[in-house]
């Protein structure tokens, strides 16, 4: 008996194929084990369609993740790709060294917010200072569900649990810590908001360094009741998207024209870039300070601000502040490694 | 009795006074004259104003375990007089600051007194409060240069070679030496009865610690990412290979490193990152000490059951708890032994000296990606800190890393099928594949319940499986660790078994006891799982004696647990103070033991 589930692997002949030649069934994994209408599946379904869409190779790919329900979904998607479910809370650091010994994979991580802002806190934070190249993705539900219920950390003040008293402890938000951190790519988004969220990840993909991109995902079984803040009804009611994302490959050309001042073009390593069109007119998404304080703001006032919310500079990547070779590490041939036997008899004479 | 060329001394003074200079420049001194010697840094966790000792001994034999017995002591610090002095043995030297009446607490009529007025001359010699302090101490290596005939051209050049381009610091230096050189000269008839003599030049020895040699080891090893958080007395080891990096690790062409150092925010996160490192592909390895791995125990179950190489060194020390950070001890034997929850079990190395911590650094990681397993190296303080006489390391140009079962993308595109967990070639070892190569070798790799094929189970059956073969694949690198040591005499009547740094003292004691008509055998354990001799041993003495440095007995405690050998069929010798052990200790409790069991047989004669 095996407790996960293959897909079956039929597809309709007239799939869209993307520059690979590839149909975005190409990029799914095994069934989905979660319980029906979590916001989590709607996130892999766009994680496929991000990375169809960019047309990456999967087994360029490593997906990465911690513990919890949505650390299971790395295998939802991309069964190309290797992908390694670490322990609770310490995905960051496995990802760094996977990044460490090999530069050119593409790394997705995919965490929660009992894995990102309680037991792996730290690790978020100094993944973040060490600016590895990852795009990280936090399901944030406000619950644990494994465990069936509990609050986590990013549960609201007041937010009503399903049994028992609301909420009293103040929330940690990803958001606002990923940008007092230097974080170079800051995003929140809705499970729900699939042409809002796609974008968003694949800029993210594409950016230099750690993208961090919070997912409003509500736990259907656990809270997605009245009361609760993380609700489908409640986010719906609540988000309030601030500025747009739009992605533009290298070769194409930017056929709309927008009022001078409603949008920045930012120009991403492989040298696409992605265009940040302002919903709302008083917001910057290139000045940190400034998103800091308007998210603040928002929040205070009810409103969850969402969209691509900070995109600009920060400490360098790290295979760059650490200036190592082009060259993934894990692929150096033993003999430039080495020193060697002369080299060692030289050496020896220090130690006389 | 000559004692020429075979005495230890200590010095007592304050850190952060410069003193380690001072004790260093002696050290290498001797050494350079060809005598076997040896250091042991007694000193305090804190950074200044705290008691410190530094421990000499020359043997010419080449003996040069660590000795409780001291012929002379330098006392410069007044809070420790008293105990001191009383580590002086009958008819020794003491070397104390005359600038100040001698204190009571350092009379002791069976000892000769030897005042110097150390402070008084170099006040007067030198300006300023920090010179003053700084040259005080490198002014009692010169009175020991003249008490115990210490080459002086020898500790003109060391200066030369440390201040070469800083003239005034080794003039300030030179004129401290022959203040004390001058002054024990006149006062005193020098030489002492135990002095040095120069010996043959040691064309082939050097004098290295523990933590250099092993970072020298994974550079040579070809390990590319370390990761670690700083911890006494691991730290050094990380600063080593940092050096040598810099030094060879440099891509010619561009300037940029072939190697990443990082330093976590702690050590889950230090082991998360080799463990990252290792599935991908890199050789990768992190310093700690014992308090390290008690944080890492999650992760190298993680490592154990997805079967990810990674090597960890757990440079010991005294434990439990944050216990004594800057002294040794061998009490991680358990902890490493089955780190993490569940069933595990893991493969460990025991270097003696730093001359196997370099080549069993090296054996790592071959270990380590040919079992696809962690592999922890047990050093300890002792190895690795202090400096040691060993011989030169060597290498052999021909030596090709064992990478263990990695398919090549070819290899994969091959293949009907991968997965990731099914023994083909019935050596319990299952090929990898690693991320970025190839679609087929794509699989997940994960801590949680998986069957062969490395799909998620809950399973029993398919369980079971893979962790049977894993337990399997672990027992069957017994036959891959290196080798115990054995020495062996004609009509042993003790077997002596030993592990790690108590090597040298048991070496001496082996000796010592043969001067005195025992004979012993000895076996050194430098592998776990335990390769078969080491049962074969016990079971062929009637008298064992387990010796090690640690409280537990965790020694013995792994022997019974792996080999079946009942724990009362073997004798327990423990030193755990935080101190290495001595031969002394090792002949006083063979002895003890062999008159004990004489005089009962004798008693059940008569009975």
């Amino acid at each position: 008996m095996t407790t996960s589930i293959v897909k079956p692997q039929v597809r309709h002949p007239n799939l869209p194929l993307n520059a690979l030649g590839l149909t975005h069934r190409d990029y799914e994994g095994a069934m989905s084990t979660l319980c029906a209408g979590c916001g989590h599946d709607s996130i892999t379904a766009a994680i496929i369609r991000a990375f169809w869409e960019l047309s990456i190779p999967p087994h360029r790919v490593a997906k990465m993740s911690g513990i919890g329900c949505s650390s299971k979904t790395p295998t939802y998607f991309l069964r190309e790709s290797h992908g390694f479910n670490a322990v609770h809370g310490r995905m960051p650091s496995v990802a760094t060294g996977a990044s460490a010994a090999r530069r050119d994979l593409v790394m997705i991580g995919v965490s929660g917010d009992g894995d990102s802002l309680s037991i792996g806190l730290g690790q978020f934070c100094h993944a973040i200072r060490r600016n590895t190249r990852l795009l990280y993705v936090l399901e944030n539900n406000g619950v644990y569900g494994l465990t069936k219920g509990q609050f986590s950390a990013s549960a609201d003040i007041g937010s009503k649990p399903k049994k028992g008293e609301p909420n009293r402890q103040a929330p940690i938000d990803p958001v606002l810590l990923a940008l007092g951190l230097g974080a170079t790519f800051v995003a929140r988004s809705f499970s729900g908001d699939k042409d809002q969220l796609v974008p968003i990840l694949k800029a993210g993909l594409l950016h230099n360094g750690f993208a961090f991109v919070d997912v409003i995902s509500p736990c259907v079984t656990f809270n997605d009741h009245e009361g609760s803040t993380k609700s489908y009804k409640y986010t719906r009611e609540h988000i309030q998207e601030v500025v747009q994302t739009d992605l533009v490959a290298p070769q194409e050309e930017i056929l709309v024209e927008y009022e001078p001042g409603t949008a920045t073009d930012v120009r991403m390593h492989d040298g696409s870039r992605v265009r940040l069109r302002k919903i709302a007119a008083d917001y910057d998404p290139t000045d940190r300070d400034a998103a800091y304080s308007y998210i603040r703001v928002r929040h205070h006032a009810g409103e969850v601000a969402t969209g691509l919310l900070y995109l600009g500079s920060g400490p360098p990547e790290m295979h760059e502040n650490e200036n190592t070779v082009e060259t993934p590490l894990a692929e150096l041939p033993y003999d430039v490694l080495c020193p060697g036997h002369a080299e060692l008899a030289k050496l020896m004479e220090r130690y006389r | 009795m000559n004692r020429t060329n075979d005495f230890a001394f200590k010095i007592a003074t304050v850190n952060g006074t410069g003193s380690a200079s001072a004790n260093g420049l002696l050290m290498q001194a001797i050494f350079r004259m060809g005598i076997p010697v040896s250091g042991k840094n007694v000193f305090p966790s804190n950074i200044q104003g705290l008691p410190t000792w530094y421990e000499i001994r020359v043997n010419h034999r080449g003996h040069v375990a660590r000795t409780p017995e001291f012929d002379l002591i330098v006392a410069m610090n007044a809070t420790t007089y008293a105990r001191d002095v009383a580590e002086l043995c009958t008819g020794g030297y003491l070397v104390y600051d005359s600038s100040w009446p001698l204190p009571k607490a350092l009379h002791r009529p069976d000892t000769h007194t030897l005042g110097i007025p150390l402070a008084r001359m170099c006040n007067e010699a030198f300006e300023g409060g920090r010179e003053r302090l700084l040259m005080k101490n490198i002014a009692y290596v010169g009175a020991l240069a003249a008490l115990l005939e210490v080459d002086v051209p020898i500790i003109e050049q060391l200066l030369r070679e440390q201040y070469g381009r800083k003239k005034a610091l080794m003039d300030f230096n030179y004129r401290a030496v022959r203040i004390g050189y001058e002054y024990a000269k006149e006062h005193f008839a020098c030489p002492l009865p135990i002095h040095l003599e120069m010996m043959a030049p040691p064309d082939d020895l050097i004098l290295i610690d523990g933590n250099t040699a092993a970072a020298l080891g994974c550079l040579y090893a070809g390990a590319t990412v370390g990761a670690w958080y700083p911890i006494t007395p691991a730290t050094s080891m990380m600063d080593a290979f940092s050096a040598f990096c810099k030094q060879y690790r440099k891509d010619p062409e561009t300037g940029r490193n072939r190697y990443m150092i990082v330093q976590a925010e702690d050590e889950l996160a230090a082991a998360g990152v080799i463990i990252g490192a290792g599935w991908a592909g890199a050789r990768s390895f992190t310093p700690t000490s014992g308090p390290g791995i008690d944080l890492m125990s999650e992760f190298i179950g993680l490592a154990y059951y997805a079967e990810i190489p990674a090597v960890f060194f757990d440079i010991q020390r005294t434990g439990p708890s944050t216990g004594m950070p800057t002294r040794t001890q061998q009490g991680d034997l358990m902890l490493c032994a089955y780190a993490s929850h569940g069933d595990s079990k893991h493969i460990m190395l025991f270097p003696s000296d730093p001359h196997e911590a370099f080549d069993m650094a090296v054996k790592s990681f071959d270990l380590a990606e040919r079992f696809q397993t962690p592999v922890f190296v047990l050093s300890d303080l002792d190895i690795g800190m202090n400096d040691w006489l060993v011989p030169k390391f060597t290498w052999d140009d021909s030596f090709v890393p064992d990478r263990g079962k990695v398919l090549t993308a070819e290899q994969l595109e091959a293949m009907k099928a991968f997965h990731r967990y099914v023994d083909v070639d019935g050596d319990f070892i299952a090929a990898r594949s690693l991320p970025g190569v190839h679609p087929r070798g794509a699989y997940f790799t994960r801590g949680s319940g998986h069957n062969r094929f490395g799909r998620y189970t809950e399973d029993a059956d398919e369980y079971i499986d893979v962790v049977d073969r894993i337990a399997r694949k672990i027992d069957s690198a017994a036959d891959a660790v290196p080798e115990p040591v054995v020495s062996g005499r004609p009509g042993a009547s003790v077997g002596l078994v030993s592990i790690g740094s108590c090597d040298r003292a048991v070496k001496e004691a082996v000796e010592d006891l043969a001067a005195r008509g025992i004979a012993a055998d000895y076996l050194r354990v430098r592998g776990f799982p335990f390769h078969r001799s080491v049962a074969d041993f016990i079971r062929a003495h009637e008298n064992v004696v387990i010796i090690e440095q640690n409280r537990d007995a965790q020694l013995r405690a792994l022997i019974t647990l792996e080999t079946g050998i009942p724990r009362d069929r073997m004798h327990s010798l423990r030193r755990y103070g935080g101190l290495p052990l001595s031969a002394r200790d090792v002949v006083d409790d063979v002895v003890g033991r062999l008159e004990q069991a004489a005089s009962a047989q004798r008693l059940e004669a008569t009975a």
